[in-house]
C-alpha cells in the first residue's frame, strides 16, 4: 500500500493501482477538507447562513 | 413524540406503528445478525461451501446488490455531470439505495473472509495482479463516496440542521457534489468491471471465460453496462414499494418516466452487446475449450437452455421493448413489469456467472456439482434486506428523501 511495505515495488502494476486508490482518495479528502474547512469559516465569521440548496 | 424530528409539511405514521414496524425488521435482522455471529466465531465450516464451491450464495448476493445498487453511480452521473435536472427530485432515494446496497455488500464480504480482523490485509499487503483487489479499492472508496453523499441528506434532518455549522456542511457538501458523482462514476465503473471481469478471465472454467480487449475480459464492461441499465430500475422499484407502502405518491411520474426512458434504452444497447457476447462465446471461444452450447445446460437436475432464455429474452429483451416505447412507460402494469424483469435479469446474471461457473463439468470425469446453501448463509443473505428496510424507514421518516412529497400530498 505504501512505498515502505516490504512488498512493495515500483513497476507499473503498483503504479496503476495505487495511484488510482491515491488518486480517487486525495479527491474525496481534498473535497471533505474544503468542506469541513469551509463551514468552519463561515459558521466563525457568520457568513452563509441564509445558504440553501433546495 | 418524535414530531420535531419529522419533516415539516409532511404527515408520518403515530410512533408505534412505527415501532412495531421496525421491530418486525429488527427480529429478522437479528436472525441474520446471529447467523453472521455463528459464522464468526464457529468459523466457514457453518457454510455449505466446499472446494467446488469457494464462491457461494454471499458472493451472488454480494454481486447483486452492487449490480443494483449501480443506480446511484448512474443517476448521480446522469444527475451532475449529463445534467438532468429532473433527476434531483429522485437522486437522495438512488443514494439511499446505493448506500443500502454497498454497505451490505461490505457486511457480506466481511462475513464471507471468515477472518473479519485481516480484512485490512487487501489493502495493506495489496496483490497488484488481481481484479478483486481493485474491486475492493473501489468498493471501499465509493462506500465513502455515497456516504459524503448521504450524509448532507441527515444534515438535512430539521433538529440538525438548525445548528450553524452542520447547515453550512450539508451546504458545501451540496455546492461540490459534482465532484464526489464524478469520482463515484470513475470508481464505480471499474469496480462493476472488474467484477465482471473475474469470471471473464477465469480461462480455466469455459463457461466464464470470455476473450476482451487488452488485460479486459468482454464481461468487464458487459458487467458496468447492466449495473448501469438495471441499477436505476432498481431505484425505480423501490420507489414504487415505498409509495405501496406509505400509500403515497412520493415522485412525479414524469421523473420515473425519464429514469425508466433512460434504463429501457441502456438495457437494450446492453442486451445486444450480451447477445452478440453469447453467440460469439457458444460458437468461437466455447467450442475452443472443447464445448459445445449444450454441455453447461444438460445433464443436471436445474441449469437448462431456460436460464439463458429467462436472463436474455425474459429478463433482457423485453423489459428493453417495454421501457423503450412511451407506451410501455406510460402504462403501469407494463412499466412494473419490466422493471421487476430487469431486475431480477441482474441477478440471473450475477447467478449464472458466479454459481452455474463453479456448477459445470469441465475434465471429462467431473460430474455437475449441486449448491445448497445452509440457513446460516440464507439468514446472512437476508440480513441486509432488514438493514435496508430499517434504514429506509428511518430515512424516509426523518429526513427529507422526497422533495416533491409535499406538493403530491397536498391534502397533509
Amino acid at each position: 500500500m505504501f512505498p515502505f511495505c516490504f512488498e512493495w515495488m515500483w513497476d507499473m502494476s503498483h503504479m496503476v493501482f495505487m495511484g488510482g486508490l491515491w488518486y480517487a482518495l486525495t479527491i474525496i479528502g481534498l473535497g471533505m477538507t474544503f468542506c469541513i474547512g469551509k463551514a468552519f469559516y463561515d459558521t466563525f465569521f457568520d457568513k452563509g447562513k441564509d445558504d440553501n440548496h433546495h | 413524540m418524535d414530531s420535531a424530528l419529522i419533516p415539516r409539511g409532511v404527515k408520518r405514521c403515530p410512533t408505534w406503528q412505527f415501532a412495531l414496524w421496525i421491530g418486525a425488521a429488527g427480529a429478522v435482522l437479528l436472525w441474520g445478525v446471529f447467523a453472521m455471529l455463528l459464522c464468526w466465531f464457529k468459523g466457514l465450516n457453518q457454510t455449505n461451501m466446499n472446494d467446488s464451491y469457494g464462491f457461494a450464495l454471499w458472493i451472488w448476493a454480494d454481486l447483486a446488490v452492487i449490480a443494483l445498487g449501480g443506480g446511484a453511480f448512474f443517476t448521480g452521473f446522469l444527475r451532475y455531470i449529463v445534467g438532468k435536472d429532473e433527476l434531483k427530485n429522485i437522486i437522495n432515494y438512488a443514494v439511499l439505495i446505493g448506500f443500502i446496497c454497498y454497505s451490505s455488500a461490505l457486511l457480506i464480504l466481511a462475513i464471507d473472509i471468515g477472518q473479519p480482523l485481516r480484512g485490512w490485509f487487501i489493502f495493506w499487503h495489496a496483490n497488484v495482479h488481481s481484479m478483486l483487489t481493485e474491486v475492493a479499492f473501489c468498493l471501499t472508496c465509493y462506500f465513502g463516496v455515497l456516504t459524503i453523499e448521504y450524509v448532507p441528506l441527515i444534515l438535512e434532518n430539521r433538529q440538525i440542521d438548525k445548528v450553524p455549522f452542520f447547515h453550512r456542511l450539508g451546504h458545501n457538501m451540496h455546492e461540490i457534489m459534482a465532484v464526489f458523482a464524478a469520482t463515484g462514476a470513475f470508481l464505480s465503473f471499474f469496480h462493476q468491471g472488474s467484477l465482471g471481469g473475474v469470471s471473464g478471465v477465469l480461462f480455466g472454467r469455459p463457461f466464464g471465460y470470455r476473450e476482451g480487449i487488452f488485460i479486459w475480459p468482454w464481461t468487464f464492461f458487459l458487467y458496468t453496462w447492466s449495473a448501469a441499465a438495471c441499477g436505476p430500475c432498481f431505484t425505480i422499484m423501490i420507489t414504487k414499494i415505498t409509495e405501496k407502502v406509505t400509500g403515497k405518491r412520493l415522485v412525479k411520474q414524469n421523473v420515473i418516466e425519464l429514469l425508466a426512458k433512460i434504463s429501457g434504452w441502456m438495457i437494450g444497447t446492453y442486451i445486444i452487446a450480451k447477445i452478440i457476447d453469447t453467440w460469439y462465446w457458444a460458437k468461437v471461444t466455447a467450442p475452443a475449450a472443447g464445448f459445445n452450447l449444450m454441455d453447461f445446460y444438460s445433464n443436471n437436475p436445474f441449469y437448462g437452455i431456460w436460464i439463458l432464455v429467462l436472463e436474455i429474452v425474459i429478463c433482457g429483451v423485453v423489459p428493453a421493448i417495454i421501457l423503450t416505447s412511451e407506451k410501455g412507460r406510460k402504462n403501469p402494469a407494463a412499466l412494473m413489469t419490466a422493471i421487476i424483469l430487469a431486475v431480477l435479469g441482474a441477478c440471473v446474471n450475477r447467478w449464472v456467472m458466479v454459481l452455474q461457473v463453479m456448477a459445470v463439468p469441465v475434465l471429462t470425469f467431473e460430474n455437475w456439482v449441486m449448491y445448497y446453501p445452509s440457513w446460516q448463509e440464507v439468514a446472512t443473505t437476508i440480513l441486509p434486506v432488514a438493514y435496508g428496510v430499517i434504514l429506509i424507514s428511518l430515512s424516509y421518516r426523518y429526513l427529507p428523501i422526497f422533495p416533491q412529497e409535499q406538493e403530491l400530498n397536498p391534502e397533509v
